[in-house]
């Protein structure tokens, strides 16, 4: 079905006449600081040829950023082919890049009407480090060096090299190593645990700054076990056919980056500080594809001097912005659940015990789904923005409601109930001047807990780019900046107070004699 | 012929059964009660004496016999509007602890919407010794625990019902206050002339306050009689040892 409509909408192609563009171009990243310098050099790229562009970039991992591409929500991103064959597609590499490269174009063409542009030329390919020391102490040069030792060795992988085949899954059939113990770190920390000694193996990019800047030894993989990992721009169908000048403009990187160049990019970014947007523009410069103008200020904008308290004041306009989006998500999601859940507590609650406690222990269960699995699961229903994220933070603002709203109306007062129900009152009249009013505080008290876990959450809508104080906390993370992280967790802290505090207010208000 | 209302009981209870999965609260139990008594219900915990109590306002409906209220077959009653003009009181007074005490008793007459409910509070308030310009606007939590249960008696009587069930109303108190609130509410049923129907498993309440005493034991009535003739006249081993137990005899 998904085919015949991609093949009927490639058909159409070639009838399509170049249009004035209708539409910003949608320019995705996932979140981790090679792929947003990418994709802001494809912005500034396709800005510098006049197309209009928005920014879509941290979204989730993988699965989030191709099901978002795959269904049109965004237009283009990085990618590279090892991961479209092997997390994607799911088929075994070959060791030979082109070969890959041909497989992909061709499969992603045919299954999903996307495209890939010509490789950008450099490879970035997994990289097990170790620190020095360790090499030496072990005498390891090679992957197979690190199976003999492994079981006296601690790894910190990401969680996506953990769960993917090409990542340990394989390498532990492929070389046979088995680790003392694994432990999941995010890319922002594993390589302050590897300098730290708080574990002795990590898996990085070839092309992270952070490999220099530690002085890090990466073993050869001498199985060649890791397929090509060729950079390239990924686009989809409906961008393919509306813009073919715009994909023309992205192909004009095809070929231009080296590996020796990425890292010493990536170390800019991520080891000196300096903003994406600037290492994009410079680099763009000096590959020719742009001239040197005051046309973008926001590119030439100097790091602000001074500590982090400088840093939120030098962004308090953007902070405030997020921080009225994140609320904006809050409100909604949490104004749903409240209609939803509420009522259903209080219908619950008249069934018998066993049938309220399997719809709560049912909805209790959305509270065990892992929000980044949950927010992949809706990208093919709901696309990526705000409707995705206002879904998920709803769904898990559902529980804490729905239970205290029935744990509550069940068990308020049950002498002044039964009293109420002797002296005649109709079972409506009991819950709207007996049951709710007892029970207003154990319900505020669900409300205020989901509003609270509610505004955690909503940092990671800025995974399926919906925006809010998640943004600066994914790029931060992504790129190592404590201040950009900061940024965004403080004032979700802040929020959270207040969030609470304001339904604390409105708990006197609801809650009588008191 | 029809039933003439005055001569008819207020209350009557033909062979009722009631069970709970498998246990029996009533097996079988007969009972009437005439215009202006107080009909006591004795006996320990699982007798059958609440289950019976809550058939008169429909908060149960039995399994089997008939209940009849003022003659008429309590079945074919709105349970909702047959409540409001019983009154009731529950053993913990039950008040509503997010309304002022004003307003819980004004409960019914507001139910029934009265147009006088205030004035009939005031009224019920004086009749059980409580000022109603020092009481009506504290609330439950502020007040002792006798003042609570003056404040369910006068809840219950504030619609001035023609009948009230009250399910041990004093059990909770202290032996001062009980006896204190067991002269008001004897004082003010019999000024009234009101029909009651008082659950209890003190013995001694039952000779003070009931023209005549149900004696209850295993969903089945052991002796029903006035106070003297119980003393006098045990009916059955059970009620001699209660009597015994609780050092009623005969003067």
């Amino acid at each position: 079905m998904m085919n015949l409509l991609l093949g009927l909408g490639l058909g159409c192609a070639p009838a399509q006449a170049p249009l004035p563009q209708a539409r910003p171009i949608i320019v995705a990243s996932k979140p981790f600081g090679e792929s947003y310098l990418l994709a802001e050099m494809f912005s500034q790229l396709l800005e510098a040829r006049g197309f209009q562009v928005d920014r879509r970039l941290g979204l989730g991992a993988t699965e989030i950023a191709f099901q978002a591409l795959r269904t049109n929500r965004i237009d283009a991103y990085p990618e590279y082919t090892g991961t479209g064959l092997l997390a994607i597609l799911g088929e075994r590499p070959s060791p030979d890049p082109r070969e890959v490269y041909r497989q992909v174009a061709r499969e992603f063409r045919q299954r999903f009407g996307a495209r890939w542009l010509p490789p950008l030329g450099f490879q970035n390919t997994y990289a097990i480090a170790v620190r020095q020391e360790t090499a030496r102490r072990f005498g390891l040069a090679t992957l197979s060096d690190l199976a003999r030792v492994s079981r006296s060795l601690r790894a910190g992988l990401t969680p996506d090299f953990i769960g993917r085949p090409d990542g340990l899954p394989g390498l532990e059939k492929a070389y046979g190593v088995s680790f003392r113990s694994v432990r999941a770190l995010l890319p922002a920390v594993k390589y302050q645990a590897l300098a730290a000694g708080e574990v002795d193996v990590i898996d990085g990019y070839s092309t992270d700054g952070f490999i220099a800047r530690y002085d890090l030894v990466i073993l050869q993989d001498d199985r060649h076990f890791f397929p090509p990992y060729e950079a390239a721009a990924l686009v989809g169908a409906n961008f393919a056919r509306d813009l073919p000048a715009g994909v023309a403009a992205l192909t004009e990187l095809s070929g231009l980056l080296t590996e020796a160049e990425m890292r010493r990019l990536n170390r800019r970014i991520e080891v000196d500080g300096v903003p994406v947007a600037r290492v994009a523009a410079a680099e763009l410069l000096s590959l020719g594809l742009t001239v040197a103008g005051p046309d973008r200020p926001e590119a030439a904008k100097d790091l602000s001097p001074g500590g982090v308290f400088g840093y939120l004041w030098d962004q308090r306009q953007t902070i405030l912005k997020l921080t009225l989006r994140h609320l904006l998500l809050v409100s909604i999601s949490l104004a749903g659940a409240i209609a939803l859940a509420l009522p259903l507590g209080l219908a619950l609650e008249e069934r018998s015990h066993g049938v309220a406690e399997s719809v709560i222990r049912g909805v209790g269960l959305l509270q065990t789904l892992p929000s980044i699995a949950l927010l992949a699961f809706m990208i093919p229903l709901l696309g990526i923005g705000i409707v995705p994220a206002l879904v998920a933070l709803f769904l898990y603002s559902l529980y804490p409601i729905l239970r205290n709203t029935y744990t509550g109306v069940r068990d308020a007062a049950p002498d002044a109930v039964g009293a109420a129900w002797a002296l005649g009152m109709t079972r409506a009249q009991v819950l709207r001047y007996v049951r709710l009013p007892l029970a207003a505080p154990v319900i505020m008290a669900g409300i205020r807990t989901a509003a609270v876990i509610n505004v955690g959450t909503a940092t990671l809508a800025a995974f399926i780019g919906a925006g809010g104080l998640g943004d600066p906390i994914a790029a931060g993370l992504a790129l190592s900046d404590t201040r950009m992280i900061l940024s965004g967790a403080l004032p979700a802290a802040l929020l959270a107070l207040l969030v609470d505090t304001g339904l604390g207010l409105c708990e006197r208000v609801v809650t009588p004699g008191r | 012929m029809l039933p003439n209302v005055a001569l008819v009981e207020m209350l009557r209870a033909e062979n009722v059964t009631k069970h709970y999965g498998p246990v029996v609260a009533l097996d079988g139990v007969s009972v009437d009660v005439k215009r202006a008594e107080c009909v006591v219900l004795i006996g320990e915990s699982g007798s059958g004496k609440t289950t019976l109590l809550r058939c008169f306002n429909r908060l149960v409906d039995p399994d089997g016999g008939r209940v009849l209220i003022e003659g008429v077959e309590a079945l074919q009653l709105d349970p909702i509007a047959l409540r409001r003009r019983i009154g009731y009181v529950p053993q913990d007074g039950g008040l509503l602890p997010h309304w002022r005490v004003r307003r819980n008793v004004e409960l019914v007459p507001w139910l029934r919407q009265v147009k006088n409910a205030e004035e009939l509070a005031a009224r019920a308030m004086d009749l059980v010794g409580l000022e109603p310009e020092l009481f009506g606007h504290r609330w439950p939590r502020e007040l002792s625990g006798g003042q609570r249960q003056r404040v369910a008696v006068a809840r219950a009587l504030a619609a001035s019902p023609d009948l009230i069930l009250l399910d041990e109303p004093f059990g909770a108190l202290d032996a001062i206050t009980r006896a204190d609130l067991q002269t008001t509410f004897h004082r003010i049923r019999r000024e009234l002339g009101i029909t009651a129907v008082l659950v209890t498993h003190d013995l001694h309440e039952a000779f003070l306050l009931g023209t005549r005493i149900v004696v209850m034991r295993q969903g089945r009535i052991e002796q029903v009689a006035p106070p003297d003739e119980l003393r006098k006249a045990p009916a059955t081993d059970y009620v001699r040892q209660l009597l015994e137990r609780a050092r009623v005899t005969a003067a």
